[in-house]
């Protein structure tokens, strides 16, 4: 299992359309990619549940990848986070 | 005559038949079924049919609009895609038995209440975009799903609200404005409105009332009112303003992003003439090339007391980034005469036009112009930067102001603070820097012509008297033959010379000052695409 922590930096928090995209990278892969923000923990791969936990500015979330190319998958939404979150 | 009062999300003036919208939506039934696998069908098919149309009106919004816009559509259609929102669908069909409407309805409700219970007030906005794509899957369920083309001529749109995605469905070559009881600024109705650039309002005080239908009525966007059954002077009023303004903008979509080149290829500065860190808004959207004439007495006038050098070292840098590496001139301190200042403490004088102003006051001041210097210096590094002092008439006071302006640069450099490049130039605004110009050429890198100034001293006649006016000439042959000579020194000694007062934008001399070899014009904001098309027949 691989993992990283991120502390969002957009005004928005993770809004809608980059929230669309995440779910988008995160269902490319097929490692299982769980966000969570301490209270709630939610499927990546589904926008619904994402945009449910309302993730704001400065709240930092812990993301675990786990299955067969957990490594390209971890890699790939570490960057994703960087660039749009 | 009805008048209301709405928040304006883009200035304009539509004037039309009101065409009252209101989604067609039948109760949502609830009912046992046995068959669920055919409800599931149901279901499937009318999302299936939903996605598509949702893929449509997505390529439909980028290609008319943009893809920041079109993206909406497609987060509808990961939306209605979601597995949460698909489950609970599922769930509700297959375990309590219920039609696919009422299943597709409670899966809405319930999302909806989550994202409305949320202490955001964008993800509350979100409720909105659960609400829209079950709407769609359940007015195509239920039959109730109707083409909006139904307008049978340019409208004014009244509604309670608008979904995106049915701003974005009406035909656009029919949707004059769209005026909401509800909706925010920020809604995406309110950016779609000023991407299509029609004026529309949100938060209307007007419930969207079927008595309204077909009746006339008048949007003005730039007051933020709906005029329904105007009368004729406010009818006459607006057709006046919204003549205006679409001349103006026909303008911009014509000349915008074109050359400003003679038709012998001269290609002709085109710049602006502004006096606050605001105006720029202005300049950008009339597509100016710079800045001729930024004055910088507001950042005096402002205060009670001299500004200091963060102050203006502040307005000076948002200036320089904001026109993002086009020419910005910035004229020192221009006060007296007309314009006072209590805390300068000038004297009375019997004759301010002749008197202690401009220039001659920086140069009795050092100090105030030293802070100027500065401030100016270090903002170089921001843009391309030109400073230009008003008000010259001798050799003597530019080798004066270099050598004050080298020495700012020096104690600069001491202090490791970073100086960029930039240019120095000088008004020409007196009889005798015009006549001495071959001087005054080898020192400067610009000239730039103060008409205003220039026509008063040349003629001897207050612009202020009205009762000179029967003597006054615009075109008098005096002040051409001195902007002539100007031209033609600073030409001679390879400096570049521009014009800034009002002759700059008077359209019957255009041709003669490209014939004289002018090669910048800085007009205000306003006259710039109108200039633009005069030069181009030049």
């Amino acid at each position: 299992m691989k993992s990283f922590t991120y502390t969002v930096q957009d005004e928005l928090g993770i809004h809608e359309r980059p929230a669309g995209l995440l779910a988008k990278t995160a269902g490319a892969y097929k490692s299982v990619v769980m966000i969570d923000n301490g209270t709630k923990k939610v499927d990546a791969k589904r926008l619904m549940a994402i945009m449910s936990m309302g993730v704001k500015k400065g709240t930092t979330v812990a993301v675990t990848v786990e299955g067969e190319d957990e490594d390209a998958a971890a890699s790939a939404i570490e960057e994703f986070f960087r660039t749009n979150f | 005559m009805i008048v209301k009062e709405g928040r304006s999300v883009f200035k304009g003036v539509a004037i039309g038949r009101i065409f009252v919208y209101r989604r067609v939506q039948k109760a949502v039934s609830r009912e046992q079924t046995e068959d669920t696998a055919a409800e599931l069908q149901r279901y499937e098919a009318a999302k299936g049919k939903a996605l598509e149309q949702l893929k449509g009106l997505y390529e439909k919004a980028l290609r008319e609009i943009g893809q920041e816009e079109a993206m909406i559509f497609d987060v509808h259609q990961m939306l209605l895609d979601d597995p949460d929102f698909n489950d609970s669908v599922h769930d509700i069909i297959e375990n309590e038995r219920m039609n696919a409407e009422y299943a597709v309805f409670m899966t809405c409700e319930q999302l909806a209440a989550t994202f409305l219970n949320m202490d955001d007030e964008y993800m509350r906005g979100r409720a909105a975009d659960v609400k829209d794509i079950s709407g769609r899957v359940i007015s195509i369920l239920n039959g109730t799903q109707v083409s909006p083309e139904a307008m049978p001529e340019p409208v004014i749109i009244l509604a309670e609200d608008l979904a995106p995605s049915e701003t974005v469905q009406f035909d656009k070559s029919r949707l004059l404005s769209i005026v909401t009881q509800k909706g925010s600024a920020n809604s995406h109705t309110a950016i779609l409105a000023r991407t299509m650039n029609i004026p529309s309002l949100v938060m209307t005080d007007i419930e969207p009332d079927p008595v309204y239908h077909g009746r006339k009525a008048i949007v003005d966007g730039f007051a933020g009112l709906i005029y329904i059954d105007p009368d004729e002077e406010t009818m006459a009023k607006m057709i006046e303003k919204k003549g205006r303004t679409d001349a103006q903008r026909a303008l911009l979509q014509e000349m915008k992003g074109k050359e400003t080149v003679t038709k012998d290829g001269k290609h002709i500065r085109l710049y602006s003439n502004i006096g606050s860190v605001q105006d720029v808004d202005a300049v950008l959207e009339n597509d100016s090339e710079g800045i001729g004439l930024f004055r910088s007495e507001f950042l005096y006038l402002g205060c009670d007391d001299y500004p200091g050098e963060e102050l203006q070292f502040e307005a000076y840098r948002t200036v320089l980034s904001r026109m993002g590496g086009r020419k910005v001139i910035i004229r020192t301190l221009d006060i007296g005469a007309d314009k006072q200042i209590d805390y300068f403490d000038l004297p009375k004088e019997e004759n301010p036009a002749l008197g202690f102003r401009a220039i001659r006051i920086c140069l009795m001041r050092e100090d105030v112009f030293r802070t100027q210097l500065r401030a100016l210096l270090r903002a170089s590094v921001y843009g391309a930067l030109g400073i230009m002092f008003p008000m010259i008439i001798s050799v003597k006071e530019i080798i004066r102001i270099r050598k004050i302006v080298e020495e700012v640069r020096l104690a600069l450099e001491r202090e490791n603070i970073p100086v960029g490049d930039f240019e120095l130039g000088i008004m020409i605004e007196t009889p005798a820097a015009a006549i001495i110009s071959d001087q005054l050429a080898p020192l400067v890198d610009f000239f730039s012509i103060g008409s205003n100034d220039l026509t008063q001293y040349t003629l001897a006649i207050d612009r202020q008297n009205p009762s000179l006016d029967a003597f006054f000439d615009p075109h008098h042959e005096a002040v051409l033959r001195l902007i002539q000579l100007t031209c033609e020194n600073a030409h001679r000694h390879g400096a570049w010379c521009g014009i800034c007062g009002e002759l700059g934008a008077d359209m019957e001399l255009t041709a003669k000052f490209i014939q004289m070899g002018i090669d910048e014009l800085s007009v205000s904001p306003g006259c710039t695409l109108e200039l633009r098309k005069r030069i181009r027949e030049c």
